[in-house]
């Protein structure tokens, strides 16, 4: 057996608090494809900031080919060792395939200005060398996104690195380009290209990868050959015994004879087509699917931040009207948008400010917001959700994420809604404002209010009523509370169980 | 500690002030000080509307070139053809009244080009900027209008209580503005559009409109900044205005409006236009000979963003 290329030997990372990552461990030997899956916040990004050199790890060490990790600051003996690509490009767009390549260190002729004619013969050389077939002279912001993941291989490999961390490349392809991408990895493969591959497809792992390691809740869970590994037992590993959050709702608590409070029919739009459902009074809903499966596009129609091409919503008997945010608040329509450092939160306003954007015009008379009323409504929501904070005049990004988070929900309920959309409403928090969080949708549950859920963490889909599953715009599945892990968790990641 | 942020000028502006009183003794005689206050009173109506733009994330460069077209259209309409008007001879109170419309629409379709077509806000004002200083030239063919009837006059020679009008009139419009952007939800919407603007929108704030309105306002102020300048030089040349947009750019950053938007105050902005007065009427009772005055004052500016970057230990990018 040859040596590792890569190891990382009980290395942990914690954040504060928090446990990113503990005790884990990865071998990758010369020559394969290793894929690393777990679930989101399983520790996998921490894993790979150590790998790349991007932090160091608290405990435990990381060597390539038996010898110790050189050390942060030295980038370049990094890059020769190891390179990431990330979902996010590094490319700039705006310059020529050939300059991204050749970045910083662009062959020069005399008096040192750059050799144009060198670069691209140069880039092209080293695509050639890769197989990869881009024109050196395009424009990089112009390329699919698998020529330039390939570009940025191309670019990693250029510096030395026979070590690539692949970051959910199939994420933004379709499933022409998935087969284009793999024929190229294994063909990088045979000239002694090392992949270590995240995906959240299952299917994929085993498409392309020949040994699998699983991460759950920041710890090692195993590493095995994927032929000996079935997908119901990867699946096991990935989401374990069921958590602390308990055991959620088991079975639907409204009946067929409560009235429908929202009903869709036929919508259509950025990335969904004809769908359609009913949502009871007090009745909680999940949806989920992979983030391509047009599961936010769909929510973000029902708040109004998307106006759809067709079809209708209807809401206690009345149209909902799309794309007014305005309008559809009220209307009766509550939501915590996807992002709360995108959509959901003003950074330099004040706890107090932030959670009554939504009711600012109802403080005082003709929209005078009186001082008092702001503070009252806020210490009652920081209260309620029992935000940390020093006070309603604190400003909102000196804040935790769970804390946050909570003013994002603050703001949702302020308006006292009758259907409450909830896109990812724990992303990056912890457990205690997790726990917090969705202890808020049984108290608003119960006071006859609607809630959807989108989110494909299992934690937060376990308060609801009933699960269905989006995928390339439709709904697939529908999964009655008392659901199985296995099986929704098959369901969304798009596995046939076997 | 964010309200001690907002006077971050105000021990600038002191010493400034203790210096001007042992440099000239006249410095702090009433007459002076009303001499402040009277030619600070345009810059501060249109470093106001400015302020209220840059909160939101926006810029109007062409604020500037509305000091003069306004005042000068509002005059062309009602002073006779042989004082170089148009010749309509219409009531002098319909010249006011244009004075503000015209600042109005210009804010209008300044709003329109940057909320609707998505244009870049610096470049759109920049071209209305040129356009609008050569619409004054081309209508006043250079010439300067001094003919108009009293109330054009007014806000500068009227007095309260021995107190010009349009400093009245600017401190007004302050306090308005200061309430508004700390008490009124539409003035918290300029600081949520400024800080976060998707955020504004997810939670219900009609961004587009708020914009448009926010140009209009900042407009319509500036076109009362022009007929307060009107009163303050008696007259209207072609150049009225021209570059003053340096000045209010400058007050307001001093005074702590952020470039980027969602961050600054009105008392911020005040001082800001208070200490660049007090320094040019500094410069001016010591004889700074007028061939140096520019410099002198630009570098004073570098020193007051340098000292409010230091008190308030915070980037102005």
């Amino acid at each position: 057996m040859s040596a590792p290329l890569v190891e990382a030997i009980g290395v942990g990372k914690r954040f504060g608090s928090t446990v990113a990552l503990a005790d884990a461990r990865l071998t990758v030997v010369p020559g394969e494809s290793h894929a690393l899956v777990g679930r989101n916040g399983a520790g996998k990004s921490t894993l790979v900031s150590l790998l790349t050199g991007l932090q160091a790890p608290d405990g435990g060490e990381i060597r390539f080919g038996g010898e110790p990790a050189p050390p942060l600051a030295d980038r370049d003996a990094w890059r020769a060792r190891v390179a990431c690509v990330y979902q996010r490009s590094t490319i700039v767009p705006d310059l020529t395939v050939g300059e991204n390549l050749f970045i910083n260190r662009q062959p020069l002729a005399g008096f040192g200005r750059i050799s144009w004619k060198r670069l691209r013969a140069e880039g092209r050389e080293l695509l050639d060398q890769w197989g990869v077939e881009v024109d050196v002279d395009a424009r990089a912001g112009d390329l699919a996104v698998e020529d330039r993941q390939l570009v940025e291989i191309a670019r990693a490999l250029s510096y030395g690195a026979r070590f690539i961390i692949l970051d959910e490349p199939t994420a933004q392809l379709d499933n022409n380009e998935i087969e284009r991408l793999f024929a190229r990895m294994r063909a990088l493969q045979e000239s002694g290209v090392t992949f270590l591959f995240i995906s959240h497809h299952l299917q994929e792992v085993y498409e392309v990868c020949q040994t699998v390691t699983v991460l759950r809740d920041a710890r090692w869970i195993i590493t095995a050959p994927v032929a000996d590994l079935p997908r119901a037992a990867l699946v096991e590993a990935m989401t374990g015994e069921a958590t602390a959050l308990g055991e959620g709702v088991t079975e639907s608590r409204v009946g067929p004879d409560v009235p429908v409070r929202l009903a869709v029919s036929g919508l259509s739009g950025d990335a969904f087509t004809d769908v359609s459902l009913a949502v009871r009074r007090g009745e909680v809903l999940g949806l989920a699917g992979s983030s391509a499966s047009g599961k936010i596009e769909l929510a973000e129609s029902l708040v109004g931040l998307r106006t759809p091409s067709g079809g209708s919503a209807v809401l206690d008997g009345e149209a909902l009207p799309f794309g007014d945010v305005r309008r559809a608040l009220d209307a009766g329509v509550g939501c915590v948008p996807r992002d709360r450092h995108h959509e959901g939160l003003v950074p330099e306003l004040s706890v107090g400010e932030n959670s009554a954007m939504t009711i600012a015009g109802r403080l005082g008379k003709y929209g005078v917001i009186a001082p008092s009323r702001l503070r009252a409504h806020a210490e009652r929501a920081i209260a309620d959700l029992d935000i940390r904070t020093e006070g309603p005049g604190q400003p909102v990004n000196a804040l935790s994420g769970g804390n946050q988070q909570k003013v994002v929900m603050a703001r949702a309920l302020a308006t006292d809604p009758r259907l409450l959309v909830l896109i990812n409403p724990t992303a990056g928090v912890d457990v205690k404002s997790k726990e917090a969080l969705l202890a808020v949708v049984d108290r608003i549950r119960a006071g006859g209010t609607s809630v959807i859920i989108i989110s494909d963490e299992l934690d937060d889909l376990r308060p609801c009523d009933r699960v269905l599953v989006m995928r390339h715009g439709s709904i697939a599945d529908e999964f009655p509370a008392g659901w199985h892990d296995h099986d929704l968790v098959a369901s969304i990641e798009g596995v046939t169980r076997d | 500690m964010r309200r001690l942020r907002e006077l971050a000028l105000v021990p600038a502006l002191v010493a400034l002030i203790v210096l001007g009183a042992f440099v000239n003794e006249n410095f702090l005689s009433y007459a002076n000080i009303i001499s402040i206050l009277g030619s600070s009173a345009a810059l501060a109506m249109v470093v106001l509307a400015e302020s209220l733009i840059l909160i939101t994330g926006k810029i109007d460069l062409s604020l500037e070139s509305v000091v003069g077209i306004a005042p000068a259209l509002g005059a062309l309409v009602v002073i006779p053809a042989a004082s170089a008007g148009f010749g309509l001879e219409l009531p002098t109170a319909v010249g006011l009244a244009l004075i503000v419309v015209v600042g109005a629409l210009v804010g209008a379709f300044n709003g329109f080009l940057v909320v609707k077509l998505r244009l870049n806000a610096f470049i759109v004002s920049l071209a209305m900027l040129i356009v609008l200083r050569g619409l004054l030239v081309g209508a006043t063919k250079g010439k300067t209008l001094f003919d108009m009837p009293e109330p054009f006059f007014a806000l500068a020679t009227t007095t309260f209580l021995g107190i010009p009008i349009s400093v009245w009139l600017a401190a007004a419009a302050f306090g308005v503005a200061g309430f508004f952007l700390r008490y009124h939800r539409l003035g918290r919407a300029l600081y949520a559009i400024g800080g976060n603007p998707a955020a504004a929108r997810a939670a219900g704030i009609r961004v587009d409109r708020v914009l448009l309105g926010v140009f209009v306002v900042a407009g319509a102020l500036s076109g009362l900044g022009g007929l307060i300048q009107t009163g303050y030089v008696g007259a209207i040349n072609a150049n009225q205005g021209a570059n003053m947009i340096f000045m209010v750019m400058a007050a307001a950053v001093v005074g702590g409006i952020a470039m980027d938007g969602g961050r600054g105050t009105m008392s911020g902005a005040l001082t800001g236009v208070l200490l660049l007065g007090v320094v040019t009427n500094l410069l001016t009772l010591a004889q700074v000979s007028s061939f140096w005055i520019q410099s002198i004052q630009g570098a004073i500016i570098l020193v007051a963003l340098m000292i409010a970057r230091v008190t308030t230990g915070r980037a102005q990018e």
